[in-house]
């Protein structure tokens, strides 16, 4: 059941006001995210990012346009706070994670402005749950600089060839190493752990490979505990883009339909290892 | 064989692959010999006059974490390379998947000796042949805790399973579990008057006095399956009293029948049980192979020693577990395939 009936609290306008019939929208995206405690919360007139970052090497960002929402409206131009992602998912799911047909979590979200809580109100069943989450300073993030004009190596891969291979890497590697190449291998993906060295190729003409766009063989090596938590993400996607840049930064961006068969977007940027040792083949 | 060893031996022959296990205490031993004909190809590398075929050991769970999941194993995996290099120090485990892909693993190995269990089961005075259904049903009856077993032969050519007492347990707290097989529920019985031991596709059984190796193979066109386990032997002493229903109380193994056994087991690896000492009463000696180079591990040669007793719940789970699947030797059963999890509610 929709809150657009719920009256604000009179005279005042909330810094960011969004309605959502079904909160799965949201929880699940951010869990694609959740392997740091806090999130810095972004609202523009185009929708809310959340990111997350970790060891200043890694960041990740979730995107849910204002489409999504049944009602989104940001009264400055961005409004951005600090707030315990944790606490968020939580309140997000209180009435459980299990998702029985026919039945969702309604959202209502309000954010009178800085310095002020984050107040959700969830509804299901006619049962009312009203949330205040405290707010903080939100911190500087990282800019990876990673646009079009930059990249050196691109290539679509369809999620469902990725995902055993993200399950099952072998943790005790240290790093995950990417192969990206107009020549063999391709696509390659390493891994140096205890038993001994894994790779896995995907060809150009695998039918799993939806864009293949590699000008020069770059490998890069990055911290495996790093993105071992993108795998949620990879999870609920359906389709994957991995992109470098020269300085062997690496972007993932997922494409995830939601219930509705809405798009939506999560995304990882990632910094070369710089302890690099000799490759074992 | 994980579930004996934690070392996968592998050795390429000319009759075929095999892979080989022993545990730690040297008193059970496996090994599944994959024909040429069950494979595509099979090249086992050429041998020069002087040296033999190729040969090492990896750590067990290295090689199983590649075979991690099975149902996906089937529907994704077309087919399976093994290369053994030994100039790089590699085996190399590649798996060609659908989709194009390819997923090679380099294990790290190690060289290693011959790995052979000393066996002969045209020695066996006793041979029992029944489909292992039969056998796995009748030790389903036993507690899972229970650590060994008594095999014997009764009245009547019935076959007995008992589980093995010790001595020091009491009578009034033991709980004492006894099976009898008729004679008409195995293939054949050639069983030796009185003899008894303590421990779909047809399983053999050889088996002979206490004290020497019971033997379980299992044959089929592609795969040969032997499983060796050490049994209890009576006492030296010569004052054994003649059993009276086929099954005997047998004593309890000696404190320092771990140390003997290793004495026993070391004998596994070199190829005469020679220089020097006592001809064992529990292996034979094996077929003349050139000699290897000394064992490695503890060398505690004793006089008499009795090796020790096979581990009950082992033996069961590894070979029932790999036999029941008729004409799947060596896999598990297959299991459904459950559906991709995913993170949306």
């Amino acid at each position: 059941m929709p809150f657009s009936a719920q009256p604000p609290t009179s005279g005042e306008r909330h810094a960011l006001s969004a309605s959502l019939d079904n909160a799965r929208h949201l929880s699940s995206l951010l869990r694609a995210v959740h392997f740091q405690d806090h999130a810095t919360c972004l609202a523009t007139a185009s929708g809310l990012r959340v990111t997350v970052e970790d060891a200043k090497c890694i960041q990740a960002n979730a995107f849910i346009q204002a489409e999504i929402f049944q009602e989104f409206s940001v009264q400055e131009e961005s409004v951005m706070f600090r707030i315990s992602l944790s606490v968020l998912l939580d309140c997000l799911t209180i009435f459980g994670t299990s998702s029985l047909p026919g039945t969702s979590t309604a959202l209502r979200m309000c954010y009178r402005g800085y310095g002020y809580p984050l107040m959700l109100f969830l509804e299901e069943g006619g049962v009312v749950t009203v949330c205040k989450i405290n707010t903080q300073e939100p911190d500087e993030l990282l800019d990876f600089d990673f646009c079009s004009t930059k990249v050196v190596n691109k290539i679509i891969l369809q999620s469902e060839g990725l995902r055993e291979a993200f399950a099952e890497l072998d943790m005790t590697s240290e790093v995950l190493q990417i192969t990206m190449s107009p020549d063999k291998p391709y696509f390659r993906l390493s891994t140096f752990g205890n038993a001994g060295s894994a790779h896995l190729d995907y060809p150009r003409d695998s039918d799993l490979m939806e864009a293949f766009h590699c000008n020069q063989t770059q490998t890069n090596r990055y911290k495996i505990s790093l993105l071992k938590p993108s795998t949620k993400a990879l999870a609920l996607s359906c389709k994957v883009s991995i992109r470098t840049d020269a300085q062997g930064f690496l972007s993932l961006q997922y494409m995830i339909r939601n219930e509705d068969g809405q798009i939506c977007f999560v995304e990882y940027y990632c910094c070369p290892d710089e302890n690099i040792t000799e490759a074992e083949l | 064989l994980s579930r004996i060893g934690d070392e996968l031996y592998l050795e390429p022959t000319e009759s075929g692959l095999s892979l080989r296990a022993v545990n730690s205490s040297r008193s059970g031993f496996a090994s599944f010999l994959f024909a040429p004909l069950f494979f595509q190809l099979y090249e086992p590398g050429s041998a020069g006059p002087d040296t033999e075929l190729f040969r090492c050991k990896v750590h067990m769970k290295s090689f199983l974490g590649i075979f991690r999941s099975l149902p996906s194993l089937e529907k994704s995996v077309g087919k399976c390379l093994i290369l053994l290099k030994p100039r790089a120090s590699r085996l190399v485990l590649q798996l060609h998947c659908k989709h194009g892909v390819t997923k090679t693993h380099n294990l790290a190995f190690q060289e290693c000796e011959r790995l052979q269990a000393v066996f002969d089961t045209q020695s066996c005075a006793s041979r029992l042949c029944a489909p292992a259904r039969v056998l796995a049903e009748a030790v389903v009856h036993f507690p899972p805790t229970l650590a060994e077993v008594t095999l014997g032969t009764g009245p009547g050519g019935k076959i007995s399973l008992r589980n093995y007492v010790e001595d020091e347990a009491e009578p009034s707290k033991t709980m004492v579990t006894e099976l009898w097989l008729a004679e008409d529920e195995f293939q054949s019985v050639a069983v030796a008057p009185g003899s008894h031991i303590a421990s779909n596709l047809p399983l053999t059984i050889h088996f002979d006095e206490p004290g020497r190796p019971v033997i379980f193979t299992l044959e089929d066109p592609v795969l040969e399956v032997h499983l060796v386990l050490a049994t209890l032997s009576d006492l030296p002493d010569t004052s054994r009293s003649p059993s009276t229903n086929g099954v005997s109380h047998l004593p309890a193994p000696s404190d320092d029948f771990t140390d003997d056994l290793e004495s026993y087991m070391a004998a596994m690896e070199t190829s005469e049980g020679g220089s020097g000492r006592p001809p064992s009463p529990a292996f034979l000696p094996c077929s003349p192979r050139p000699a290897e180079a000394e064992p490695e591990e503890e060398e505690e040669e004793e006089e008499g020693a009795v090796p020790g007793t096979p581990p009950h719940k082992k033996f069961r789970s590894l070979f029932f577990g790999s036999v029941m699947t008729p004409g799947r030797p060596g896999l598990a059963t297959t299991q459904e395939v459950l559906a991709e999890d995913s993170e949306g509610e």
